[in-house]
């Protein structure tokens, strides 16, 4: 009877535990459905939004504030000429398919890399690369042809995750990594589902079901938040409402930092924009906060110069280019382009399509007229950003640290300054941290003084949680939803 | 009659071949490499060579044409650029959303438009009836994508009835899945319900006027008899040749609809597949969807020469 | 002659309202839809802005007019131009009824029927960009049919009349029957059906524009206002309803005229009624 009793209780308890635990699944909300999930094969962020540190691993990993941390390599030695670096892999992983990782993986994925025929969109990652060997089942020896300071900050990428040759092929449908998730199915066009590794090698995440949602239209994002339908959203697609959801006190708005600098690029062939009072009129015409307000509503932070504001190295140069239609006009008259016309080329995210009106709008009203042209994807990337076929177009940079873009003569907005190269030149040899500072600083203010294009705003990234959930990145240093630490609190 | 049967299924090849030249050459022209835009900005010109080379872009475009006909004819759609799965396996995924939804709104617009248009053709001349004609005229003028942000807005947001969206999969249940596609079924519904009413009134008034229906009133029946057990009958004809044509453009012309909801139907797969340049998926769905209509015409015009001879003459 | 329908007075009237303001907007607003003020943006409806303004600080009513304006143009040239190339296909294959021709234009026309009207639309402007310009030539491709068909309908049946047949008898030509005899008795066919065209076109416009394939900014089009409003919907009702509001009226207006129209001009379908 006693026992009978007891059974009786431990029921009741089984049926009330529901109420009191902790949910350990959540439905996270993205913008773009990934082509697919192998992200050596493709650039598309979407890919590393799902997978990265969630399903594959690399060398090192980032952390949530861009530093680069032991991954698969617990450890790691470095020659002293800083061209051999020997990494030492952790023991007992395992891919999700249960072989196990050994040294032959990684040199198969680098070597797969550099490959004649590889499809990595980051293959300038491994250009570096002169040999890969395996010392022994748990080291790698990789030989550089040069040294490289940012190796280890390569290696961290989500394009350079460690992939076994059994399932590298199957890769793109079926995700075998070494992480502490792994796939479960994809419905195509709707969501990929994941499910917690009971084989992983570090601590076991909080969570046992992950669930990635795609949701490409901003306000069917904002009703699948409202509705409760998604739990967590770190891209949100609509910044004017965020608002709303900071009033409701179901929701937490996460506001960080990104790497993408946003910029009213030029095209330095068409021949007004090769005067420099052109540009220079056309960075004086444009009125940041306006922009920042108007398409942004708010989130962002006015830039100078093509660099992150929340770096230490980082100029505040905005001085250079305020809001000034008088001196936009007086320069215009002094160049002879009084009657000015360009045509606007926009990308589809909202900070270019709002952007762009706003920007028509301000340049107008120093008298120049644009020809505002829609684009998708695709048409921008053979239009605009390989065929050169533009005079002006609003584009976020978001790789981390790419001011060096502006010594590339050949890059889409065709800035060629003898100058400027060779301070970037002098930047890629030298390691002294206070240099280095010295050299960003010239190169801030290179670009900042010769109007190379407008600058805008440094992108915010506007989250938006139920308010029960922690561990979600703050700010985006690489494209990335790492949920080994998301948990709910009650 | 297989004379007539002979010379439509020649021209209905004719057609075919017609429609697989032109969707595929027009898609083809479209600007934006498929490779480029799976690669990126960062892409080294030969990592985006090396992609053309595996999914078979270097080849000459008369070559892929050849190839992709063949393939078609023996069942073979080709493999997604982006997905990398045969195009079937996504086409048939997708077909499980838009084909239920397409179906749950059609039964829903007839189950209005039926009573209603009988009702206005009964009562023609009333205010009942001005009053119907009245609301199927602004049913008409609605477009469907504002009347499914209001019901979002309504339904959704404000009262938290349905989820604004999305498909949770047939493995979970079938009243899970019927609740999701109801919104979207319904503001697909209203302006074809809208129409479908006023064909059924004015087909049920025709039918009204013809002679065996007098007769059926001078024998006697009421008009409410004489509406049901004549009228009805004969007007299902033009009534259901509608809502044949409205089951092919829903099908595919739930792209808007698909798109508020986020619903993985096929017409967002087109709209997907053209953004990313996925261009051997767009190429066999429209086919496809293309192949159906025309098929469906083939048949109808069969059907309709089987039961009245005559019309074999115009062919 | 009868008394005019209501239905003709009420859609004309309303149809009017948003011709008018189309055309008032050529040579005033109230406020510049390319001028901005951020400060002033999402206000609702007032003294000041009487439909309020948009997410730029935009005079909505404003843009209504100008919108209305860039619906009107597209719908209209869209739909000249399926009757300019369609209302000739149809007389040339009612001219050749069961000839080769005939039987090639009624299948052309099947095919473009066949094609999915949306996608193909999306397709033209992948190829050329997105434009109003686009938004009328994928317009005016799915009214061309519908003019052929129409037109070879309502030739048909006079092709069979006495007077025609004496006037082939007599040696007049196909094309000088098609255009002295028989364009004009079908001629208020061609006009209701050309008000019910029209009424689709402004949807089909406001459709496209909503999946930004239209008019490209700053010109303001009605779709593409909705489009804008769409995330706004729960803070600034306004901007969606107000522009939801004027493409339901102005294709309200334009249907009862068409009903109105035919019960005037088709007096086979007065009978009907």
């Amino acid at each position: 009877m006693l026992g009978r009793l007891k059974l009786g209780l431990a029921v009741l308890a089984m049926v009330a535990t529901p109420a009191l635990a902790q949910r350990a699944d959540i439905s996270v909300g993205l913008v773009l459905e990934p082509p697919n999930l192998d992200p050596t094969s493709g650039a598309a962020a979407a890919i590393r939004e799902v997978t990265y540190s969630n399903i594959y691993e690399g060398l090192t990993r980032f952390g949530p504030d861009g530093s680069v941390n032991p991954g698969l390599a617990h450890d790691w030695d470095i020659s002293e000429d800083g061209t051999v670096y020997t990494f030492h892999l952790r023991e007992g992983v395992q891919f999700h398919d249960g072989t196990p990782l050994t040294a032959d993986d990684v040199v198969f994925t680098l070597d797969r890399a550099r490959d004649e025929d590889s499809t990595n969109a980051q293959k300038q990652l491994f250009a570096a690369i002169d040999t890969v060997t395996a010392v022994d089942p748990l080291t790698v020896e990789v030989t550089l042809t040069q040294p490289q300071g940012a190796f280890l900050f390569n290696m961290a990428w989500g394009d350079a995750v460690i992939m076994s040759p059994e399932s590298v092929e199957t890769n793109a449908t079926n995700p075998v990594g070494t992480g502490a998730f792994r796939f479960v199915r994809w419905v195509q066009g709707d969501r990929v589902e994941l499910e917690r590794n009971p084989d992983y090698w570090g601590e076991a995440p909080a969570l046992e079901r992950a669930t990635f949602r795609f949701i490409s239209d901003p306000s069917a994002a904002f009703a699948a938040m409202m509705a409760g339908d998604i739990d967590a959203f770190p891209n949100f697609p609509a910044p004017e409402t965020l608002a709303q959801f900071e009033a409701d006190p179901r929701f937490s708005v996460i506001v960080g930092s990104t790497e993408g600098e946003t910029i009213l690029s030029m095209n330095h062939q068409n021949e007004a924009l090769s005067d420099i009072r052109v540009r220079q009129a056309i960075s004086h015409a444009i009125n940041r906060q306006d922009i920042i307000d108007g398409a942004m509503f708010g989130y962002g932070t006015p830039i100078g110069t093509h660099f992150a504001p929340h770096n230490p190295d980082y100029l505040d140069l905005t001085d250079n280019s305020a809001h000034d239609p008088e001196a936009a006009r007086a320069l215009l008259a002094e160049a002879g382009h009084e009657n000015l016309t360009l045509r606007l080329m926009l990308p589809p995210p909202t900070y270019a399509r709002r952007g762009g009106e706003i920007v028509a709008s301000q340049l107008r009203d120093v008298g120049i007229r644009t020809e505002i042209t829609n684009l998708e994807w695709a048409q921008w990337l053979e239009q605009v950003f390989r065929g050169k076929d533009f005079d002006l177009t609003i584009i976020s940079h978001t790789e981390p640290m790419d001011i060096e873009i502006y010594s590339r003569p050949d890059y889409y907005f065709q800035y060629d300054s003898a100058e400027l190269q060779a301070i970037i030149a002098e930047l890629d040899e030298t390691t002294d941290p206070e240099a280095r500072t010295e050299l960003l600083h010239r190169a801030q203010r290179h670009i900042s003084e010769d109007y190379v294009v407008g600058f805008l705003f440094q992108l915010a990234k506007t989250g938006v949680a139920n308010a029960d959930i922690e561990g979600l990145w703050e700010n985006a240093p690489v494209p990335a939803n790492d949920l080994t630490g998301v948990r709910w609190t009650q | 009659m297989l004379r007539f049967a002979l010379q439509r299924l020649v021209s209905l090849t004719i057609s075919l071949i017609v429609a697989s030249m032109v969707i595929f050459f027009v898609i083809e022209v479209i600007p934006g490499d498929p490779a480029a835009y799976m690669l990126g900005m960062n892409a080294q010109p030969e990592t985006i060579a090396a992609l053309r080379r595996d999914l078979g872009l270097d080849q000459a475009l008369f070559t892929r044409y050849l190839g992709w006909i063949g393939g078609m004819l023996t069942g073979d759609f080709g493999t997604s650029y982006t997905y990398r799965v045969p195009v079937s396996e996504l086409v048939l995924a997708r077909m499980g959303v838009s084909l239920p939804l397409t179906v749950y709104a059609l039964v829903l617009s007839t189950l209005i438009a039926f009573p209603v248009g009988l009702i206005a053709a009964a009562r023609r001349g009333s205010g009942l009836d001005a009053g119907i004609m009245g609301a199927t005229q602004l049913g008409i003028a609605v477009p469907n994508f504002w009347f499914a942000m209001l019901l979002v807005l309504f339904f959704s947001i404000t009262l938290q009835w349905f989820s604004a969206g999305g498909f949770p999969g047939w493995d979970r249940g079938f009243w899970v899945n019927i609740k999701a596609l109801t919104l979207p079924a319904v503001a697909l519904a209203l302006p074809q319900a809208s129409i479908l009413a006023r064909v059924m009134r004015s087909a049920v008034i025709e039918t009204l006027g013809q002679d065996y229906i007098r007769t059926a009133r001078a024998k006697g029946l009421s008009a409410r008899q004489t509406v049901v057990r004549h009228a009805l009958r004969n007007a299902l004809i033009p009534v259901l040749t509608i809502i044949g044509l409205q089951f092919s453009f829903l099908l595919a012309g739930g792209i808007i609809i698909e798109n508020v909801f986020f619903l993985p139907g096929l017409g967002r797969l087109i709209f997907q597949a053209i953004t990313q340049r996925d261009l051997i998926v767009v190429e066999s769905v429209v086919m496809l969807l293309v192949f159906a209509v025309i098929l469906v015409t083939f048949l109808v015009d069969l059907a309709y020469a089987a039961a009245d001879p005559r019309l074999r003459r115009r062919a | 002659m009868k008394r005019l329908p209501m239905t003709l007075i009420a859609g004309a009237a309303l149809t009017g309202v948003f011709a008018l303001a189309a055309l008032i907007s050529m040579v005033w607003t109230p406020y510049s839809v390319e001028g901005m003020n951020i400060a002033a943006r999402l206000q609702a409806p007032g003294a000041a802005h009487w439909f309020g303004t948009d997410h730029f600080g935009r005079d909505i009513l404003s843009m209504i007019m100008v919108g209305a304006r860039t619906s009107i143009a597209v719908a209209v040239i869209a739909v000249g131009m399926g009757m300019v190339l369609g209302v000739p296909l149809g007389l040339l294959a009612a001219a050749n009824r069961g000839g080769l021709i005939d039987e090639v234009i009624m299948r052309g026309n099947d095919l473009v029927f066949a094609f999915p009207a949306l996608v193909i639309a999306i397709l033209i402007t992948a190829v050329f960009g997105p434009s109003a310009v686009n938004a009328i030539i994928a317009i005016g491709i799915f009214n061309t049919p519908v003019f052929a068909r129409v037109t070879r309908g309502g030739a048909l049946s006079l092709w069979t009349l006495d007077y025609i047949r004496a006037a082939e008898v007599a040696g007049k030509g196909k094309v000088r029957i098609s255009v002295e005899h028989i364009l004009p008795n079908i001629a208020n066919l061609l006009i209701v059906q050309g008000t019910i065209q029209f009424s689709l076109g402004i949807l089909a416009e406001a459709a496209l524009s909503y999946v930004g394939l239209g008019a490209q900014p700053p010109l303001p089009s009605w779709g593409r206002m909705l489009a804008e409003a769409q995330t706004m919907i729960s803070f600034a009702p306004h901007m969606a309803i107000i522009p939801g509001f004027a493409i339901v009226l102005t294709v309200l207006g334009l249907n009862l005229m068409g009903d109105g129209l035919r019960d005037i001009l088709d007096p086979k379908l007065r009978r009907a009624r």
